[in-house]
């Protein structure tokens, strides 16, 4: 199976569509802008993982799909917004790297990926291979999104998307055992971090998250 | 009849859902002892018990020690517990909450040592974090709250990168294994490894090493440590230094023992040895600007998984076993010292190295007992970590000679260190108890505990029984 034919050619459509969302992720200058995108990418990813599904005859990956459209494409946009609302956050990305080094960055950390992948995994399937560079393409923009932008909703936001690059590569490799559980031991994560900021109430840290804020409650400082 | 491994998993999972029905402080923490100690009972089994792989889970010479001393430490920090819960000042659901993430943690610690299925072995590390992160928030308070934020956050990453390296594992064993199960299990890899892809092995060790380093608390991904460990309520440090880092150096090491029976990866103990080396030089001098007790030994542990991890990076039978011994003695110790300084910083309400002084002098027992316990931290004779510090230093000089400098360096400046701290912590004028200070009896649930530790450690470093050498020596073969 190569390029030209279909099933081939839709896995890398959504694959792709994924990488370009995480891009999208990265310039957003509003939070709402960056919520919308991530639920894009959750839908998006339920999509991929259905036409893996089909693809392998996994009917577990449907499965799969449903709980991910569910919660990333849907519950949690929807409770992220709602966070934004009630504890009435800035509604700006600060960042610690501004929006062009950001993108920058998220070019040379795309080739990195390939660089890295195709190369050693030249054995394998085709598909498997470029989907696992596609996957951790995403997972590296979403560490550079939490690595460059201070909002604490933001962090989580780039968590979530490394996540579901993580979860675009385990239903890419064909016969992989636990898709299914793994992925919801992931998915709980994510909603205990959007759930805990809840609970606790974390709302003007939530905008102070970063290292300066964190020393004084470290004791190092007399 | 649930196989033994999994009846370890269930019965603090059983006695978390006791707990929840329990508001009230006494009731709950002796249930919770009540627990830990038939959960500690039933973990003796597994030193009789032949070993072997059932379904999901295995029991080997390697996970044996570490799942019973887990237990060990469960029980004596629930008795601890007992005594240093009066002061954390818990309301009745925040009392519910730590009792019951205390429990959720030792069934998830247990099943991250038994695992033989690496998707099974993620897991429990996650539920694990996800425990300790509940823990260390339970006072709500802004400084806890960050600590637990930053724990989440960090722990998060690190864990999902170790699932991804998980996923590239199993890439790289997928065209030798049928379908079920099989390709996640530990042992089937290694059988496997050797006609692996070698490239995809070293991209999978990449993330398992970086993920589950994170959770070990390896430099340069420490930061959350110390943070965790001194903001959480106090005996809460033992078990997150004691348990928490060893289920994730074991499954470092098991990803080592993977990626290392393939002749033709990147060999993976440098890379240990890396990591290993940086966590013990940066922890033995930034422990010389800690003014808080509690972080102070939280970098300590940074610092000993660092000496840990360095030497199951040398490999062979003898490091390995340094290693393995270097993990025991410090659950041991430093939960030893994570007990006395715990009661003495609720003496004297502060966790501030300045302010608690003179031990000796105001409380004798206490005093010299968490004297004796900084100095076999600090790798002192005849405790198990100097034990295990000199079988790593001998080591060190027959195979690998460049590394006796660093080693020493490192080992010389964090041990000044810790016998600074001790001065300053037992000897000197005494400053005064607080006001609200934890009643007289609760001395004799922190020296209890305290005293069994060091008598372990004792026992490990001086005077080894032949049957357990002989299952720590089996243990030091399987890393390779």
């Amino acid at each position: 199976m190569t390029f030209g034919q279909l099933p081939y050619d839709v896995a890398h459509l959504l694959g792709g569509g994924m990488l370009l969302l995480s891009f999208v992720l990265l310039y957003q200058r509003r939070i709402g802008a960056v919520i919308n995108a991530l639920a894009l990418q959750g839908a998006i990813l339920a999509l991929a993982a259905a036409w893996q599904g089909f693809m392998q005859g996994a009917p577990q990956l449907y499965l799969t799909a449903l709980i991910a459209f569910g919660a990333k494409a849907v519950l949690i946009p929807f409770a992220l917004r709602a966070l934004l609302r009630r504890f009435d956050l800035h509604r700006n990305v600060e960042t610690a790297l501004g929006i062009g080094p950001s993108l920058v960055a998220g070019v040379a950390l795309v080739a990195l990926a390939i660089l890295v992948v195709l190369p050693i995994t030249a054995g394998s399937k085709a598909i498997a291979r470029e989907d696992l560079a596609l996957a951790l393409s995403v997972v590296l923009l979403g560490m550079l999104m939490m690595i460059t932008r201070r909002n604490a909703i933001l962090q989580v936001v780039g968590l979530m998307t490394l996540e579901n690059g993580l979860i675009l590569a385990a239903v890419g490799v064909a016969g992989m055992p636990l898709v299914v559980e793994l992925s919801t031991a992931a998915l709980v994560m994510m909603l205990l971090v959007v759930g805990g900021v809840f609970v606790f109430q974390i709302r003007e840290r939530f905008d102070t998250v970063d290292t300066s804020f964190l020393e004084i409650h470290r004791g190092e400082r007399p | 009849m649930m196989p033994l491994s999994w009846a370890l998993v269930f019965l603090p999972w059983a006695g978390a859902l006791l707990l929840v029905a329990m508001p009230r402080e006494r009731p709950a923490a002796l249930a919770n002892i009540g627990v830990s100690a038939l959960s500690f009972l039933l973990s003796l089994f597994l030193l009789g018990h032949p070993g072997g792989t059932q379904g999901w889970t295995h029991i080997d010479a390697l996970n044996t020690p570490l799942v019973v001393l887990s237990f060990l430490i469960g029980l004596t920090t629930a008795v601890f517990s007992l005594g240093a819960i009066a002061a954390e000042g818990f309301d009745a659901l925040r009392l519910r909450a730590y009792h019951v993430a205390f429990q959720v943690f030792m069934g998830a610690q247990a099943l991250a040592l038994l695992a033989d299925n690496m998707g099974v072995m993620w897991v429990a590390i996650e539920i694990a974090t996800l425990a300790s992160v509940l823990i260390v928030a339970v006072h709500g308070t802004p400084a806890a709250i960050e600590a637990a934020w930053k724990l989440f956050i960090l722990c998060g990453v690190g864990i999902a990168l170790a699932l991804f390296g998980t996923i590239i594992l199993y890439l790289a064993a997928q065209p030798f294994v049928g379908h079920g199960d099989s390709g996640l299990s530990w042992e089937v890899l290694l059988g496997l490894a050797a006609r692996c892809d070698p490239g995809v092995l070293n991209l999978a060790f990449v993330f398992l090493l970086v993920g589950y380093g994170t959770k070990a608390g390896l430099v340069p991904l420490h930061s959350w440590l110390p943070d965790a460990e001194a903001e959480g309520p106090i005996a809460i440090s033992a078990v997150l230094s004691g348990l928490l880092l060893n289920a994730a150096l074991h499954a470092v090491v098991r990803a080592k023992a993977v990626i290392g029976a393939h002749p033709g990866t990147v060999p993976p103990g440098p890379f240990l040895i890396a990591f290993g080396l940086a966590s013990l030089l940066l922890a033995a001098f930034a422990l010389w600007r800690r003014r808080d007790a509690r972080r102070f030994f939280a970098w300590s542990s940074i610092e000993h998984m660092g000496l840990a991890t360095l030497a199951f990076g040398m490999g062979g039978p003898v490091a390995n076993l340094a290693g393995l011994l270097h993990m025991l003695g410090h659950s041991l110790t430093k939960s030893a010292v994570f007990f006395g300084v715990g009661h003495a910083a609720q003496l004297k309400g502060s966790q501030k190295t300045a302010d608690i002084a003179g031990l000796c002098a105001s409380r004798p027992a206490l005093g010299w007992g968490l004297a004796l316990a900084i100095a076999a931290v600090a790798g002192l004779p005849p405790f198990a970590l100097f034990a295990s510090e000199f079988l790593l230093l001998t080591e060190a000089a027959a195979h690998h000679w460049w590394l006796i400098a660093p080693l020493g360096l490192g080992l010389l400046t964090a041990a000044a260190a810790k016998i600074h701290t001790l001065q300053a912590l037992c000897l000197g004028d005494p400053t005064p108890d607080a006001g609200d200070a934890p009643p007289r009896w609760t001395d004799r649930t922190t020296l209890g505990p305290l005293w069994v530790h060091l008598g372990l450690a004792l026992m490990l470093g001086a005077a080894l029984p032949a049957s357990l050498s002989a299952l720590l020596a089996a243990a030091a073969r399987i890393p390779g």
